[in-house]
């Protein structure tokens, strides 16, 4: 790593009352420890790494200090799947709905692995509706905001503002991204159709069909969908009436067409906000930072147990006080006064119910540290 | 002859920089070009004349990045007429771009006509085709600095000098691309027909267009992840493991995105020298001038600052604003809200049209506090963007609103937006239905999608113009929001003045391109780095969770 890699990281402190501060950098973990005690911030944004410290931005050139790295990260909010979502809109979240993200971050995960040939990413849970996933491989932390993107668009299915319908349109020939995206899918499907009845637009208006078939100009079997979809009761036979019409479809013509993938993948594929990723200067919350609408945790997930994680199950601020008090309460006596500050501390945490995030934590950081050695150390086959 | 300067008054040399006093680079090698105050002499020239072997390595190639600056020195008739035909060539290769399919016979042999008209190398291997490589060489340099100048500009060049380039390389023979992409250092390890055979399948989906019988035939590379950033951005080759399968066949792709983040990066370069280039007197007019007769003015400075009065936004949106800024208006009025995208193609537009920076937070804030946001929260965070966009916070740059090319070219609506250019993200259907509800005759619905479907969404909009204000001919090619505004105003309010009005002597110029319209369907359009890096800044505290 290079010299002063820290000291030009810029941290931002979000205060009392939204007051920002931005372009903070400090000179060692420990001085950011204080600091942070001293201004209590309600929330800390990691930025960039800079050509400078940008605490002394303004003592160089204009023009001159210029965000050089960062880790590629990528943010999926649930909001942006509310013209999907029935069950909740903006920032609320249910059970049903997280579905979606967990199979948004299975297959952004397989992508950036397989495709993109990523070692050290880190998925976090952003305490509220979305997840954050830091990428922090060397080479990637150097690329530049168009690279950013480009990888963004890569990831990107489904397109387009409020002003278009049907906001997914595959090509002839299915790009191996996106085939092996399905793959993820199909072992998802079952869960996506069982716990979102709404999939497929039945939920309170069983009459009418689902808006994204009105965007369906093009497919030959939009008319006939129209009619008989009513009839259907649940998503999963509206599903299966799709599906065979496309397979009948599909055996008396010769072009390709995917309209049922389409619809499908509209509803439940990963939906990044590519200004998160674009910008190399961009700040994003760090880990365990206290969600100051929820007062969750957000706590780093493990996707060896990722259908396990329940978002409403993670730590919150007062939980974590009162599991201290009671900790500190029980070997009161035993406690030793006289103990370094900095020992309790670490030993504190490991009480309470955020120890097994930590641990998730610093398994991902030993796994890059020994990657990193076994790089300086080892041979130039890397 | 676009430009008749006033005799130069040192003489007929050209001074670009002056070594001496101020030292200033050219591009991003570095490299020095000098202009001393020596007066032009003959002799040197005659002496570059007949060093024949110093020329060939000049300009080894027919083609080149464009690294190093030119050095010599050269008189300011030549600087001028150079300068001359290559807009003359960017202009065509542009309208070329608009009329024909790129690459198709025709597009080549307009294109490899006018270049040699023009005496730009057209026959790669020529082989004393040292005037030719020097006027091309040279050329490109002098326009660097008349296109350097802002945001809007650099991209209309850069687009230019790309699709310029690629029509260029695919004439190359198989030998000569060889060369070159060795002399750029570009050169890729292919992979082994094993390789092949095993990935064949992935191989023949992820490139459109290829059977695989030609999978079978052609040579792929390894290429680097950043290197083939224009093809696995727009999903258009084989990613595993890091690493991309390129066929031969796309290794053009690799070779325009290396050529454009190299250009991309000269230009931000020249930009930052270019105040030395300005302070000369002789050239700032040229170059002003050449930079004009392009893509018209850039909305930054207004005229009309204070004259517009919020109450008649209103009214406005729905006589004088372009779709795209109609709509925006109608989601922010509905939502009291606008995602940052809109509020940035929203906001440039409304200080374009002179809104002063007090009544542009009254307007946001008055509107913003009907919705979720409250007053406090408002002065907190997104005061601040909007004083940043009238360059009051941060960089203090002064953001200049949004040309059409730059909306339908960049950063795409996505869900819950309202941004872009309707003719260009909206459903057909959609725009169809909408245009309806404007009360659109159904004929000019239909021509309207018509232009919509061949993808000239700025004929489009000027066709939307042309029936909104039942005229015949509209008198203007349209390439921004704000000038869509200022002539729907003239109109309206009867004062339009007959071309004279339109400012300098562009306005032949202008016709040529009355055509203008971008092709994006071009699946390796401009990345825009320069733009996302400057809208960094407006949105870096907006990221809710
Ligand atoms: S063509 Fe230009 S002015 Fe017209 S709607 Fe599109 S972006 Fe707006
Ligand atoms: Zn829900």
């Amino acid at each position: 790593v290079a010299k002063n890699y820290f000291q030009r990281r810029e941290f931002s402190f979000t205060l009392r009352d939204d007051i920002y501060v931005r372009y903070q950098s400090f000179n060692s973990p420990q001085e950011l420890e204080k600091e942070m005690q001293k201004m209590n911030p309600y929330k800390i944004d990691v930025g960039a790494v800079y050509s400078h410290r940008p605490s002394q931005r303004n003592t160089v050139h204009m023009g001159a200090f210029q965000a050089q790295e960062k880790e590629l990260v990528f943010d999926i909010d649930m909001t942006d799947y509310d013209d999907v979502r029935r069950c909740c809109s903006s920032a609320e979240i249910c059970s049903k709905c997280w579905t979606l993200m967990t199979i948004a971050i299975r297959i952004i995960d397989r992508a950036l692995v397989e495709d993109f040939g990523v070692k050290h990413r880190l998925w976090v849970y952003s305490g509220r509706r979305g997840v954050h996933c830091w990428v922090c491989d060397d080479s990637i932390r150097k690329w530049s905001s168009a690279l950013r993107s480009a990888a963004v668009e890569y990831l990107t299915l489904v397109k387009g503002g409020s002003e278009s319908v049907k906001k997914v349109n595959l090509a002839d020939s299915i790009h191996p991204f996106i085939r092996r995206s399905l793959l993820r899918f199909t072992d998802a499907l079952a869960d996506v159709k069982q716990v979102s009845a709404d999939l497929l637009g039945c939920r309170g208006q069983v009459s009418s069909p689902p808006a994204v078939l009105m965007g369906v100009n093009g497919s030959p079997v939009r008319e006939s969908l129209l009619r008989e979809f009513p009839k259907k009761r649940d998503s999963v036979q509206r599903w299966e009436l799709l599906k065979t019409k496309m397979d009948k479809h599909r055996a008396s013509s010769k072009k390709a067409c995917h309209t049922e993938w389409e619809i499908m993948l509209q509803y439940c594929f990963p939906r990044l906000d590519i200004n998160v990723s674009r910008g190399v200067g961009h700040l994003l919350k760090s880990p365990f930072s206290v969600h100051p609408k929820t007062g969750r945790v957000s706590v780093p997930i493990d996707l060896q147990c990722l259908d396990q994680f329940d978002p409403f199950a993670v730590p919150t601020i007062s939980g974590l006080c009162s599991e201290l008090d009671a900790a500190n309460e029980e070997d009161g006596e035993k406690e030793n006064e006289a103990e370094p500050g900095a020992k309790r501390r670490t030993r504190d945490y490991k009480k309470t119910s955020l120890a097994p995030y930590v641990r998730v934590f610093e398994q991902f950081v030993e796994e890059m540290d020994k990657w990193r050695k076994g790089w300086s150390g080892g041979g130039s086959e890397l | 002859m676009l430009y008749s300067p006033n005799p130069p008054p040192l003489g007929r040399i050209l001074h670009l920089y002056n070594s001496t006093s101020r030292k200033r680079s050219w591009g991003s090698s570095g490299q020095r070009f000098h202009l001393n105050t020596m007066e032009f002499s003959r002799e040197r020239r005659l002496k570059a004349r007949l060093a024949g072997d110093r020329r060939g390595d000049l300009y080894p190639h027919s083609l080149q990045f464009y690294l190093q600056p030119p050095t010599e020195n050269i008189s300011l008739a030549e600087f001028e007429n150079f300068a001359i035909d290559r807009l003359k060539l960017l202009k065509l290769v542009e309208n070329l771009g608009v009329s024909y399919v790129k690459g198709s016979e025709e597009y080549k042999s307009k294109l490899g006509h006018e270049l040699r008209k023009l005496k730009f190398p057209y026959r790669v291997l020529a082989e004393d085709d040292y005037d030719a490589r020097r006027k091309d060489h040279i050329s490109h340099f002098i326009l660097r600095l008349a296109y350097c100048q802002s945001e809007d500009l650099r991209r209309w060049f850069i687009q230019q000098e790309i699709d310029l380039f690629r029509y260029r390389f695919n004439e190359l023979t198989d030998v000569l691309v060889q060369k070159f992409l060795k002399y750029v250092n570009l050169s890729y390890e292919a992979i082994s027909e094993e390789v092949k055979e095993k990935l064949s399948v992935q191989l023949l989906n992820s490139t459109p267009g290829l059977s695989g019988a030609k999978v079978e035939e052609l040579v792929f590379y390894k290429v680097p992840l950043p290197d083939a950033m224009d093809l696995f951005r727009v999903r258009r080759v084989y990613l595993l493991n890091g690493i991309a399968y390129v066929p031969h066949t796309d290794i053009i792709a690799i070779v325009l995105n290396n050529y454009r983040i190299k250009l991309s990066k000269a230009l931000a370069l020249t930009a930052r020298s270019l105040p030395a280039v300005q302070s000369d007197e002789r050239l700032q007019p040229l170059l002003n001038h050449l930079s004009h007769s392009y893509i018209g003015p850039d909305y930054s400075i207004q005229k009309n600052t204070g004259k517009i009065s919020l109450e008649l936004i209103d009214a406005l949106s729905v006589k004088s604003f372009p779709l795209c800024m109609r709509q925006l208006h109608k989601a922010l009025r509905d939502n009291h809200h606008l995602r940052h995208g809109g509020r940035i193609q929203y906001g440039l537009f409304l200080k374009g049209i002179g809104l002063t920076l007090e009544q542009a937070l009254q307007f946001w804030k008055s509107e913003f506090i009907k919705g979720k946001v409250d007053a406090d929260k408002f002065d907190k965070g997104y005061a601040y963007s909007i004083r940043h966009s009238y360059g009051k916070e941060g960089k203090r740059t002064d953001y200049t609103p949004f040309s059409c090319m730059k909306i339908i070219l960049s950063n795409p609506p996505s869900q819950g937006d309202y941004h872009g250019c309707p003719f260009r993200h909206s459903d057909p259907e959609l725009l169809k239905q909408k245009l309806q509800s404007y009360k659109i005759p159904p004929t000019g619905i239909t021509q309207i999608l018509e232009l919509v479907k061949g993808m000239h969404y700025q004929l489009a909009c000027q066709k939307y113009f042309q029936l909104t204000h039942d005229v015949d001919d509209i008198g203007f090619s349209l390439n921004h929001p704000n000038q869509y505004f200022a002539e729907s105003q003239k109109l309206l309010s009867g004062g339009r003045e007959v071309k004279k009005e339109t400012s300098e002597p562009e306005s032949s110029q202008q016709k040529l391109s009355n055509q203008k319209s971008t092709n994006s369907s071009s699946i390796l359009t401009s990345s825009n780095t320069d733009a996302d890096i400057e809208l960094e800044g407006l949105d870096a505290y907006f990221t809710e969770d």
